[in-house]
Parts: C-alpha cells; structure tokens; sequence
C-alpha cells in the first residue's frame, strides 16, 4: 500500500510546477497549459483524500473540477484567439493596457 | 519495496518530467505533449486510488478533448517557437527557483505532520473486491444523482454558458458589429461636444 | 417695568426699518418711504422719551436717598458665584441720562429726517440710529458691568455702520474702521477691569444681589466701605476703566477718531459724537466713582490728562477750516473739562457738564449742518462769511449755542463749567497745587474755546460774503462734502434756510441752551437755595469735597449716601459751600458750616469765569474780524501731527508684521505649506505606489504566489511550531 502522503507530495510537486510555469511562460497558450497542469494536480490530491475517507465524494469534486475546466479552457482558447485577431502577438506581456 | 510502490514511483515521475517539459519549452506543441503525458501518468494513478470512473474521464474528456481543443487552436493561430525577444520580466527567472523552493517546502512540512491512514474500503454489496468498489460508475452515479445534483445541474448551465461565450468570443469580427461600434464612437463623440458646449456658455 | 419699553421701543423701530426699509422703498417710492420711515423713527424714539419721563416723575416722587427702580428681566449668566442679569437700574444718574439722551436724540431724529432728505439709504439711517439708541439706552440703565458692556460695544457698533454711512466713499469707511479700532484698543482695557472687579469683590453688580442665597452688595458700595482691599487694586480698577473711557470719550491718547468720524452725516456727529457716545465714557466713570475715590493716583491721572486733552484739542480747534472739525476739536476739549472734572472728584460737576453740554453742542452741530445744507454741501469755512442774513433761524440758534459754549455768563454752559473750574482750584483730592495748576490749564482753555468759536462765527455768519468768490465754490465744495448726500435742490448760488423739520429742533435747543444749566446753579450764586442738580445726583454718584476753611488737611469725604448697606437717612443738608454730606459706613463728613470764606472765594471765581468768557470772545471779536482767513500756524493745523505719530509708531509697524511676517512666511509657508504638504506627499507615495499597477498578469501572478507563500507559511509556524524539517 503506498502512504497516501507520497500522493500528497505529487500533487504539491506538480502544483509548484505548474505555478512556476504561469511566472517563466511568456507564451500564453502554454500560460494557460501551465493553469491546466495546476488543475490536475489538484485533482490528484482529492481523489488521494477520497480514498482516504472511502468516500466517493471527493471523485464527485473531480468530476465537477474536470467539467469546470473544459468549460474554461473553451472560453480561454476563445479568448485567446480574440486577443490574437486584435493584436497579432502570443505575448502575454503585450497585453498591459492596465498599467498605470 | 512493493510492486505498487515502483509503480507509483515509476508513474510519479514520468509525471513530474513531463511537467517540466511543459514549463520549459517553447514551442508550445511540445508543451501541449508534455501535458498530454501527465494527464495520461496522472489517469494511471487514479486507477491505483480506485478512482476508475474518474481515470477513464480523464483521459477521455482532459487528454482527448481539451488537449486537442489545445493543439487545434495553437494550429489555428499557427504559433511558432518563441523567437527571441527580450523578456520585459526577466527578474521572474530569477524568483521562480526560490518561490518553488519555497512553497514545496511549507506543503512537504504540512504533509508530514498529517495523520493519513487510509480507511478500510467498504464493499458496496459484497462484492469480491472491495478495494475497486469505490469509484465505480455505479458509486459515482449514485453519489452524483442524489446528493450531489445540484451541482451537476449548475455544471452543465456552466457548460452551455461557455459554449455561448466561447462561440462569441472567437468569431470574426461581423460587419453589423463593425457598424454598431462606429455608431456608438460617433454617439459618444457627440455627446463630449454638446458638454464641451454648454461648460463654455 | 417701563424701563424696558424705554430700551425696547428704539429697537422696535430700528428693526421694522432695517427689515421692511427696503420693501417700504420698492412699494411706496422715496418720498412716501421717507415720511413712513422717518415717522417710525421718530415715534419710537418718542415714546421712549414720553416713558423716560414718565418714570423720571416716578423716581422724583420716592424719598430721597431712596431712589432707585430696578427692573429685572432674566438672569442671563450664572456660572458658580458669578451672576450678571439681564436687569436695568434707574437712579438719579442713569435718570438723568435718560431724559436727554431721549430728549436729545428725538430732536436730532426729527432733525435728521429733514436733513437726510432725498438719500436713498434713508432706511437704512434711521435703522442704525434706532438701534444706537436702543444700545446706549442700555448701557446707561444697565444694573451690571456686563450688560452695560453690551451696550458699551453696541454704540461702537453703531457708531462704525453710522460713520460709514456713505458707503461708496473710502474716507468714511477709513473713519469708521479707525472709531472701531480705536474704541477696541479701549474696550480691552475695560473688559481687565471687569476681570478685577469680579476677582476682587465677587459681584459686578451695581445693585445688591441674592446669589447663591447669599446677600451679596454691589462692588460699588464694597468699595466704598472695605478696608481690606489693597490701594493697588483699586488704582488699576480705576485706571484701567479709564482706558475704556478714553477710548470712548475720545481723550488722549485714543481722541484722533473723533476728528474723522465727522466723514458721517451731521445728525450722526450730533447724536454720538457730541451728545451721547461720547459721554459713555464719563458715565462709567461716575458710575464707579467710589472706586475712584479710594485711588487718588488713578484720580490724579484722570485729571491731568482731561486737562491735557481740554488744552491740546482746543489749541488744534482754533487752526481747523473745516466747520465740523472745529466742532469735533471742540468736543473733545470740553471732553477733558468733564474728566478733569471727575478727576478732583466733583463727579456731579462733571455730570453736570454732560448735561449741558449735550444740549449746546448738538445745537451747535444741527446748526453746521443746516450751514452746510444750505451752502449745498460746502463745509470750508474760507469759502463762507455773511450768511446772517440768509439763514435767520439758524443764525440766531447758533448765536445762543456760541455763547453758551463759551461760557457766557447765565446761559447753560456757564454754571456747568464755573462749577468746574470751582472745583478743580479747591479740590482736596490731588496734592494740593495741583489742583492751582489744573485750574489755570482749565481757564487757558475756557479762554481758546471762547476764542475758536467766535472765530466760526465771524467766518460763517459775518462779514464778506465769501462763497462767491470762485465761480465753483460747488467743485470745490465736492472733494470735501459728505459723499453721498442726496442734493436734491440742485445748484444754487445763494445759500438757503432749512426746512421747518430742522429748524424747530434747533429752536428748542437753543431754549435749553439758555435755561437747562439753572437746575444746577450752586448754592454760593443762588441765594440759599440748594444746588438741587448737585443734591439729587449725591447718592448715586460719590463726591470729593472741597476745600473748606475747617477742613485744610483733612482727607476727603467720600460720600454716597445710596442707602444700601445699612438703610439710613442722609443727615439734613446744611446751606454751605457746596459742602454737605451723608451718613456713611466709616467717613466722618458731616459739616455744617456756613461758609464765609467759601462762598467769597467761589463768587469770585464766578467772577473770573465771566471775565474770561468775555475776554476770550471779544479778542476773538475783534482779531477775526480783521483777520478772518487768519492761517494758523502749520503745526496746529496739522494736528500737532499726531495721526501721522502713530501711522508710524503704530499703524506701520503692525501692518509690516501683518503683511511680511504673518501672511507671507506664516500663512503662506508654513501653514499653506503644510496642508500643501500633505497634499504633496501623498501624491509622491501615490507616485511610489503607481509602480506596483505594471498591467503585466505576470507581475500580478508572482505577487500573489508571494502572498500565498507567506500566509501558508504564518499558518505553518503557527499550528506547526517553529520545526522546519525538509
């Protein structure tokens, strides 16, 4: 039986990662797969607490989560591809029209 | 050293390399690839937690649709390996060693300190394996349509909500838009005159 | 329970005035404004009078030694021990003040309502001049120092928005703002006083008071009776109540006000500034006559510089060629006889003169402006002469006015100041030659008025017609005039005689300048009969007797037999040289003598009095009729340049420090600097902030992470303890 705090340890891992990679990318397609890596790695740690309480709860949690983000990275893509038709550019720092 | 142990082993770290690919490539197809082999090493994972309905959705719905959703926009807008451009923010290379350090060590000491012995899996009807019983479609549709409805309900307004929204985000600009727009710029143009006007008198 | 009406029925008139004037001259036009305006004016001020009377008759009818009728309103303050009411006090003073001030001022109002005639801000005068009266009828019958302060300020007030009357025309506004400040300067000093007079005798009363259930006497009557005071205490009361006076009664060194005041309408320099403001100042001092008393260096004081004043003002007076200045001079000169008066302690003599004084100093005034009226506006005495022949009423009302202001002997300004110069050469109450010396200041300037009058005379009234001597005598006349008054008769040559609105006034005058001084004849002149002016006034005001053959060396008497303290009768007057005295708590005084030695020696002075007048106006008969456009010389026509002395010392000084020490490095720098300041710095932190808002998502990603590590990480350290363990 594998210690269910090692799945724990994945999900932080994999969570680090993906937000390091939301700060590295300048990209923002691979910006938004860096959302979706951050997505799954909670994904993992509930089903590893689902399984810890035996109840089927947690994999209901997931099933919603990966619903929920289907649906975001639908309006994501669209959005991008908005952003790219106005601006030619794929640079997520092209995109300050907030700064002060 | 237990079998399921090299296996999670094994599993965990294709996982975790091909995170790293997804960050550190440039070329966003081999972003999307990397991703694509944590979805599937992740998906082999929940099988080991007995979440079956889940792993299958996951590959399914999160490797099968979204990523190709993924790889058909990055076709559409036909993006090329990052040329080199300077980097407005290049102090962030520098912060992302430190920060992932950082909050890897405070979930690692979380981690450690918490009591996590698994319950005993119990067998729905009896079943002969009650370690599978738990995230069987059976269980899950269970769960699903009884306590939990409501939330699937809103789950799937939420779904027709980006259908709509991602629909009208991603069309080309129309010509009635076109027009609406210059009529609302002219409206608004004229409006700042007629103040401009009556603030001098 | 009339003595409200009397203070109240003015400030009737001058609100229905001041709040409808403006309507009343919309709906009606100006001469239908004028006949209302002026008839509410003028009634209010009569039915004052009417009342002021009236309650006069009632005080007569009370015993004397017994006469007061207070009237309570309200209490207005009370704070612990201190209690100041709302109250008003009628005694022989205050009475006497009432009728002419009442008196007085209906004639000036019936007058001014002729004379205002055709000015459009005529609601707006007799709204003001209501409201003066309502103000100094409150501090003559106020029963408190404070309330009596309200009406002190009050008739500043008014005397500010009545100098200022012509408001488009910057002199009168310079006037009216330097009476303000100058009366301000006084004012500070009294309100010191007021301070002491509360710490030394707990009261300010001058009536007994229960406060707190405690009998409390009036601070009068205390100091008249306690010993326990310090001398010290009691000279700076008295000394600094003087200031008060001096800025009021225009007296050296705050008198330079006055003179310009007379930028106002004639009416105006009549009301307050010869008859009734003015005299504020001897009122309070003759109200706090026992204070006085018990300081013969604040005594002393007050006398020298009335004298002073007396002399200077009339040495300035003869050198004016202006006819409402040399008037102006002239009050303040006859200002320091009443001071000096007050000064050797003859308070009533003082009083006496105030009298009188209103009565042929207004005469005087209505008369120059009725001069003025008639010469349309022209105020130069160098551009009139010979106007006897068209001006008969008021030629003849200011022929009475000029010798009784003289000192002509039987008319009314005679006795008044016979009885001051009297008083001053035998007054026990300054070092002895003191009193000589005084005395000879006193007569110089008996002699000066007599002479600067005669010489108004002869230049307006007599001799070569001299307003025609440049075709423009109307030009000229323009620069100097009042500014604003309405000329409604157009251009004439010839000069005018008044209407009957004015000159009816100035005839009843005239009778009082002739008859009113014979209420007080002294008893040396008249025969055996008493001074009846002098024994009514005794117990309210306290005197300083005189010196008398039995009585060299012995200290003087402070009498006041208001019987307060311990409710006794007054002994019996005996027929003496003025030397009569009541019982009182602790000084002897009780003379009665049949003066031999007195009587002689007053009768002579009597004598001396008459001479002088004479001899003052047949010198000044016969040098101005050969010399009318006689110059004086530079430095007497300058003032002896006192205005320009403290526009230097004074003025100059406080308006550098204004202008280059107070608005430009404190307003400017410093205090706009710092609200500035803070303005300033958070725009720079605001500045400092604006780089955080990058617009880069990345920036705001790395923040957040930021923030996340650290919350986690307080959590961790916080149920975790300090063990980091990797």
């Amino acid at each position: 039986m594998v210690p269910l705090s090692w799945y724990l340890a994945l999900s932080a891992v994999l969570f680090t990662i993906g937000v390091v990679g939301v700060l590295i990318q300048r990209n923002v397609i691979s910006l938004f797969m860096c959302v979706e890596l951050m997505l799954n790695a909670v994904n993992i740690s509930l089903i590893a607490f689902s399984r810890l309480h035996a109840d089927v709860t947690g994999q209901l949690f997931v099933f919603i989560v990966m619903a929920v983000a289907a649906a975001e990275a639908a309006v994501g893509l669209a959005i991008i591809i908005a952003l790219f038709r106005s601006r030619e550019t794929l640079n997520v720092d092209d995109a300050d029209l907030l700064k002060l | 050293m237990e079998f399921s142990h090299i296996l999670f082993l094994g599993l965990a770290a294709l996982a975790v390399v091909a995170a790293f690919n997804v960050i550190l490539q440039r070329n966003p197809i081999y972003s999307a690839i990397g991703l694509i082999v944590v979805l599937g090493s992740l998906a082999a994972l929940f099988l080991t937690l007995s979440a079956q309905f889940i792993a299958a959705m996951q590959i399914i719905v999160y490797a099968g649709a979204i990523m190709v959703l993924f790889v058909f926009v990055i076709m559409l807008l036909n993006v090329r390996a990052e040329e080199t451009r300077m980097d407005k923010q290049k102090y962030l290379k520098w912060l992302a060693a430190p920060l992932f350090l950082a909050l890897l060590a405070e979930v690692m000491t979380v981690v450690r300190y918490v009591n996590l012995t698994p319950q005993p899996l119990q067998s729905a009807n009896g079943a002969a394996n009650p370690q599978g019983v738990l995230g069987t479609v059976e269980n899950i549709a269970f769960g699903m349509f009884t306590d939990y409805l409501i939330p699937f309900e809103a789950a799937s307004i939420l779904i027709l909500m980006a259908i709509v929204g991602s629909m009208l985000l991603a069309r080309r600009e129309q010509k009635e838009d076109v027009e609406r727009i210059e009529k609302a710029l002219i409206r608004q143009q004229e409006e700042e005159q007629k103040y401009e006007e009556e603030v001098a008198v | 329970m009339l003595l409200k009406w009397i203070v109240f029925a003015p400030l009737i008139g001058a609100i229905i005035n001041g709040l409808f004037g403006r309507l009343f001259l919309a709906r009606l036009g100006q001469r239908a404004t004028e006949k209302l305006v002026g008839f509410i004016a003028c009634a209010s001020v009569g039915v004052s009078a009417a009342l002021a009377f009236r309650v006069f008759l009632d005080l007569l009818r009370l015993p004397e030694g017994q006469r007061r009728i207070p009237e309570h309103l309200f209490t207005w303050l009370k704070v612990g021990s201190f209690q100041a009411d709302f109250a008003y006090l009628l005694d022989p003073l205050s009475g006497v003040y009432i009728l002419f001030i009442t008196g007085v001022g209906l004639l000036i109002h019936i007058y001014a309502a002729g004379y205002m005639h055709g000015d459009p801000g005529y609601y707006r005068f007799f709204s003001y001049l209501n409201l003066f009266m309502f103000m100094m009828l409150t501090l003559v019958l106020a029963d408190n120092l404070l309330l009596l302060f309200v009406g002190w300020e009050g008739v500043g007030l008014c005397s500010y928005l009545l100098i200022g009357y012509y408001i488009k025309w910057d002199v009168a506004g310079s006037a009216a703002k330097k009476a303000f400040v100058m009366n301000r300067i006084g004012d500070f000093g009294f309100m010191i006083a007021t301070f002491l007079v509360f710490t030394t005798f707990g009261t300010i009363s001058f009536v007994a008071k229960t406060i707190n259930g405690q009998e409390v006497q009036s601070f009068l009557a205390q100091a008249a009776s306690s010993p326990a005071v310090a001398a010290g205490t009691f000279t700076a009361i008295a000394l600094l109540f003087f200031v008060g006076a001096t800025g009021k009664s225009a007296q050296i060194p705050l008198f330079t006000w006055l003179p310009d005041a007379m930028a106002g309408p004639t009416p105006v320099s009549a009301l307050i500034h010869a008859a009734t403001m003015v005299t504020a100042g001897v009122y309070l001092v003759a109200r706090c006559s026992p204070v006085y008393l018990k300081s013969p260096t604040a005594m002393a004081v007050v006398a020298v510089i009335g004298a002073a004043t007396a002399i200077f003002a009339a040495t300035i007076g003869i050198a004016q060629n202006d006819i409402k200045k040399v008037l102006a001079y002239s009050t303040v000169s006859q200002l320091g006889y009443m001071f000096l008066a007050c000064g050797v302690g003859a308070f009533v003599a003082g009083i006496f003169h105030v009298m009188t004084h209103a009565f042929f100093k207004a005469l005087l005034f209505l008369g120059s402006g009725s001069v003025i009226h008639g010469m349309n506006n022209e105020q130069d005495m160098r551009r009139m002469g010979g106007l006897k022949k068209y001006m008969q009423i008021t030629y003849s009302t200011m022929f009475v006015g000029w010798l009784a202001i003289s000192g002509f002997p039987l008319m009314a300004g005679f006795f008044s100041k016979d009885e001051i110069l009297w008083r001053t050469w035998s007054t026990e109450a300054l070092p002895h030659n003191w009193g000589k010396a005084l005395w000879v200041v006193g007569a110089i300037t008996a002699v000066i008025t007599a002479v600067y009058m005669t010489r108004l005379m002869v230049m307006t009234f007599w001799g070569r017609e001299r307003f025609t001597d440049t075709r423009d005598s109307h030009h000229a006349g323009a620069g100097h005039a009042s500014g604003g008054h309405g000329d409604a008769h157009g251009h004439h040559g010839r000069p005018h005689e008044s209407g009957w609105l004015m000159t009816v006034p100035l005839i009843i005058l005239a009778i009082l300048s002739i008859f009113g001084g014979y209420v007080g004849v002294p008893a040396a002149l008249s025969m055996g009969r008493p001074n009846y002016f002098e024994r009514f006034l005794k117990e309210s005001v306290a005197q300083s007797e005189p010196a008398t053959a039995t009585h060299a060396g012995a200290p003087p008497a402070a009498v006041m037999a208001q019987s307060e303290s311990h409710g006794a009768t007054p002994a019996p007057e005996s027929h003496g040289a003025g030397a009569t005295a009541g019982a009182t708590a602790g000084a002897t005084a009780q003379t009665a003598h049949e003066g031999g030695h007195d009587v002689v020696t007053e009768r002579l002075f009597t004598a001396i009095s008459s001479a002088l007048a004479l001899l003052g106006l047949a010198f000044g008969l016969v040098f101005f009729k050969r010399n009318t456009l006689w110059r004086a010389p530079k430095l007497l026509e300058d003032k002896y340049r006192v205005d320009e002395f403290y526009d230097a010392t004074v003025v100059g000084p406080v308006e550098t420090l204004s202008r280059d020490g107070l608005w430009k490095v404190v307003d400017v720098k410093i205090i706009d600097g710092l609200v500035n300041g803070v303005a300033r710095l958070f725009a720079a932190l605001a500045g400092a902030l604006r780089y955080t808002q990058t617009g880069f998502a990345r920036n705001y990603a790395a923040v957040i992470l930021l923030g996340a590590i650290i919350v986690i990480g307080y959590f961790i350290v916080s149920i975790f303890g300090i063990r980091i363990n990797i």
